[in-house]
């Protein structure tokens, strides 16, 4: 293989692998603050605070991998 | 393909200073938080108050009611510092959407060739801004800690030799300090740059309304992540100024 196709490919798996676990924590999140809300319908501000923090969180892990693959590819 | 650039473009240099295009941007921007902030000033002292500063202070309240919830009767004290922060990042995400920005082209001299680029870049996509941020975020929770803590907890709460598992704690919580600074700067980086490769390559495949659900996506992206680093900031004041156990 070419060095640029390994470049391209190791862009390719960076996110794609990265991307799972975080896909995985929002989904979870997701459903449990909706599931909280469900139980508590009057904590609903709290709860959405909550969630948003989380998922910034969980959301950042996605956002590493993809800097990642965007400084293989562009960089 | 277009050519996207990872890092600011230097478009002139003034005394030796590289002035990149994204510092121009960030001039900008900072001159129309003054501006804003200004007026509003401006406005409040007046007896019939325009559309304006209501629709600001909308704002503000909504965001003074949530750092409420997060950080109770200290809220009076760190409302600018946080405030400043969700301001400032907002108007920077969302002058970074405007039309021109990255697609006005200016003509420099790089080496030996001429080449084009962009007069403005959208601020937060150049990681300089946002390492910048996240140190005077990441600072200014170690300041609070010492003002509230007093210098020696804020210490004892790094160094504590009471038993070998609270000292290596205190490593690691050391070690999480300087990783806050890695996790601003690049969730903030990361979110918007993607933005604005997302957006390019978006209007390169379909140059006609296709782009148009993604911006609406950037305006949501630009007001969250606002939201979640001034948030963040608040969270780990609130936990830095608690006593310790």
């Amino acid at each position: 293989m070419s060095t640029e196709a390994v470049k391209l490919l190791s862009v390719a798996v960076a996110i794609s692998v990265g991307a799972i676990a975080p896909a995985l924590g929002i989904g979870m999140i997701g459903s449990k603050a909706v599931e909280a809300l469900g139980r508590n319908p009057e904590a609903e501000s709290a709860i959405r605070t909550t969630m948003i923090l989380a998922l910034a969180f969980a959301e950042a892990i996605a956002i590493y991998a993809l800097v990642v693959a965007l400084i293989l590819k562009f960089a | 393909m277009p050519k996207i650039s990872i890092k600011a473009e230097i478009i002139f240099h003034l005394f030796g200073l590289a002035i990149t295009n994204s510092m121009i941007a960030s001039a900008i921007v900072f001159l129309l938080t003054v501006f804003v902030a200004l007026y509003f000033k401006h406005q409040s002292t007046l007896k019939r108050k325009g559309n304006f500063y209501y629709l600001i202070k909308f704002f503000v309240k909504s965001i003074y009611d949530l750092f409420y919830s997060v950080l109770g009767n200290k809220t009076n004290v760190f409302f600018p510092l946080l405030f400043a922060f969700f301001f400032y990042i907002l108007l920077e995400n969302w002058f970074g959407l405007l039309p021109g920005v990255g697609s006005l082209l200016i003509k420099v001299t790089e080496g030996h060739e001429e080449v084009f680029v962009p007069l403005l870049r959208g601020n937060n996509a150049d990681l300089n801004t946002t390492l910048a941020l996240a140190l005077i975020s990441v600072l200014s929770i170690q300041f609070f800690s010492i003002k509230y803590l007093g210098i020696k907890k804020y210490l004892h709460k790094f160094f504590n030799f009471a038993d070998p598992i609270s000292f290596f704690v205190g490593i690691l919580d050391i070690l999480s300090e300087f990783s806050k600074i890695l996790s601003f700067a690049f969730r903030l980086f990361g979110n918007i740059f993607a933005g604005e490769v997302l957006l390019t390559i978006v209007a390169f495949l379909v140059p006609v309304l296709a782009s148009f659900p993604f911006i609406a996506l950037e305006i949501f992206v630009g007001f969250v992540q606002a939201l979640v680093f001034s948030m963040l900031t608040a969270v780990f004041i609130s936990g830095a100024i608690a006593e310790h156990h």
